[in-house]
């Protein structure tokens, strides 16, 4: 199971790079977002693929799965979401800036 | 009484909230801003002062989890150091960005994403935890994405997209970093994982995790050869804001340099340390001076020479001896009260002329002497004149990489020192000599409401180079502390 996965991430990591060498505003900003779920999933499967029972305290000390990745994970998400809306708002910002989405043209001049 | 750790990360995150609620009330919301940026200085001196007369370390449990299991803030020497002189750039920036600030940038949320920013950099200085940390990082990086675009003209809106996607980049990689390690190590404490590595015989994969690490650090601390976001993006933005950038955002990458490095990733010290960072050192020290001498725009010759200026606070981590770290140290706070300074003796210059291109501009000793003789302060302090702060810090890391036997990085870094004082001097005479350029009305432009906020840091570069003994000597103790990971253990897992 565990290489299933890592297949999975190394197959979301590439298509995400991919993405984000795009010159176009939005597909570098799904590049991220793929990028960001590979990772998410990298932690999940680093922290080991248990199926031990819900982590709940019923103080019984027997086998459960370990908490933390899900708690780690649950915050990456929502930082990761504030980060996406940013990057969107940014974006259709400088599409309406430079009537232009592509970053080849948004270079800059020379000169300055 | 640990409990007043988390003051300088409490102060800023409750006055950012309530800011944003006064945003439509100009005067009220200056007086807030001013007085908890006044407060969450004092809080962290005094802070400061708590931990040097305790041990010089402390550690609190958030929620009284004991510790590998909840989240730790540790103060040590060195972070308490950090969060006073991130308080104190950030009232200077502040006061500063009162008098200059366009009176519509700052209706668009700049009090807030102020003291969040503050809220990350404290944040990051005083957590002991690797997520948190991330976490924090984050906290400063989202702000500075909303600062670096505040207004909105189209070089801004350009070049930050690139400066927020090369760092989002770094966070994912930062990510991934964690989750090797947490893989390795089954925690997320810094001392615990610290601890759990501690006197293993094989490196294994570390090294690679430690190299993911330094690219993630590297790129948000603008190291060669991640550096190239910097000098453009930190142009568009107004000058208080850069040069609360140019001081504190890049230090906070070199921080994370500093403590995992000395801290976590210390099985392989002759390939991590006297091999990578020391040649990262050597060519961001070269390629930031070069980028530097090349520029004829004030901003931009300023931007460049913090790339130049970090290489120099990396060779103390490369050469890894007591000396070398306590120059490290040292040259971390010089450079960030002489980098603000100029970056803000920058924003009075183009002030006066309305430019920053040096081929533009002319003749300001005549008009604005104190402005000059002020400026000339940091400038040679920079470039590394005794008995100003640059001196010593140089003195102590080409001494330490001589007697270490790096013949090449304290040769590159003796170059680098005559490059910078070439390309002062060229703004010296370029600005400030010469010929007059700018009209005799702008030459009536006040300024000393606006030099008022930059005087403490202009004073601290003097104060430290002058006492030299006292303030080498505090760098040293630092550093002492930073070399013996036992003592932050301890105080993290009380054994």
């Amino acid at each position: 199971m565990e290489y299933l996965i890592f297949i999975a991430i190394g197959v979301l990591f590439s298509v995400g790079t991919y993405l984000l060498l795009c010159r176009s505003l939005l597909k570098v900003i799904g590049g991220f977002m793929v990028i960001s779920h590979a990772v998410h999933m990298l932690i999940l499967t680093m922290a080991g693929l248990n199926t031990g029972s819900a982590p709940l305290v019923d103080l019984s000390g027997s086998d459960s799965t370990d908490p933390l990745p899900h708690a780690v994970i649950l915050t990456a998400i929502v930082i990761g979401f504030g980060l996406t809306s940013f990057l969107i708002v940014l974006a259709y910002r400088t599409y309406k800036a430079h009537k232009t989405d592509d970053l080849e043209k948004l270079r800059g001049a020379d000169n300055e | 009484m640990s409990n007043i750790i988390v003051l300088p990360i409490l102060i800023p995150v409750l006055a950012g909230s309530l800011l944003i609620l006064l945003v439509k009330k100009h005067r009220i919301q200056r007086f807030m801003s001013g007085l908890s940026a006044i407060a969450t200085l004092v809080a962290s001196l005094f802070l400061a002062v708590y931990i040097y007369t305790n041990d010089g370390i402390a550690a609190l449990e958030l929620g009284t989890w004991p510790a590998p299991f909840g989240i730790v803030m540790v103060a040590d020497l060195l972070s308490v150091t950090v969060v006073v002189v991130t308080s104190l750039v950030g009232v200077c920036c502040l006061f500063f960005a009162f008098r200059t600030m366009h009176r519509e940038r700052e209706r668009y949320y700049f009090h807030p994403l102020f003291f969040f920013l503050i809220t990350g950099v404290n944040g990051a200085a005083l957590t002991g935890d690797l997520f948190n940390l991330f976490v924090f990082f984050e906290v400063m990086l989202l702000s500075s994405y909303a600062l670096i675009v505040i207004g909105g003209t189209k070089f801004q809106l350009r070049e930050s997209f690139k400066y927020t996607i090369i760092n989002i980049f770094a966070s994912m990689l930062f990510l991934a970093g964690i989750a090797y390690l947490y893989g390795i190590t089954g925690t997320l404490n810094m001392a615990h994982i610290a601890e759990r590595l501690d006197g293993l015989d094989e490196a294994g994969a570390l090294p690679v995790v430690a190299i993911v690490f330094f690219i993630v650090f590297a790129m948000k601390g603008a190291l060669f050869p991640l550096y190239f976001w910097l000098p453009r993006a930190y142009y568009g933005a107004p000058i208080a804001i850069t040069a609360l950038f140019g001081g504190l955002l890049t230090k906070v990458g070199v921080y994370a340099i500093i403590r995992t490095y000395t801290l976590i990733f210390t099985q392989d010290v002759a390939f991590t340390h006297h091999f990578l960072i020391l040649l990262i050192a050597g060519f961001t020290m070269l390629l930031g001076v070069l980028g530097a001498v090349s520029s004829f725009d004030l901003k931009k010759i300023l931007a460049y020479h913090i790339i130049s200026q970090l290489g120099y606070i990396v060779i103390g981590i490369g050469l890894f001896t007591p000396l070398a770290m306590a120059g490290t140290i040292f040259y971390y706070f010089h450079h960030i009260f002489v980098k603000t300074s100029l970056l803000l003796f920058s924003g009075v210059v183009e002030r006066i002329t309305g430019t920053t291109d040096l081929k533009k501009t002319g003749g300001i000793l005549k008009t604005h002497p104190s402005l000059a003789w002020l400026f000339l302060i940091p400038a040679l302090s920079i470039a590394g004149i005794p008995p100003l702060s640059g001196f010593f810090g140089k003195f102590a890391l080409v001494l330490e990489s001589l007697q270490e036997a790096s013949y090449l990085i304290a040769f590159v870094a003796m170059f680098v020192g005559l490059l910078t004082l070439f390309s002062m001097l060229k703004i010296f005479i370029n600005a400030f000599w010469g010929e007059q350029k700018h009209t005799n009305k702008q030459a009536q432009t006040p300024i000393m409401d606006v030099l008022a906020p930059v005087l403490p840091l202009v004073f601290l570069t003097i104060i430290i180079g002058v006492g030299a003994q006292w303030s080498f000597g505090f760098s040293m103790e630092i550093a002492e502390q930073l070399l013996d990971p036992s003592i932050y253990i301890d105080s993290v897992l009380k054994e």
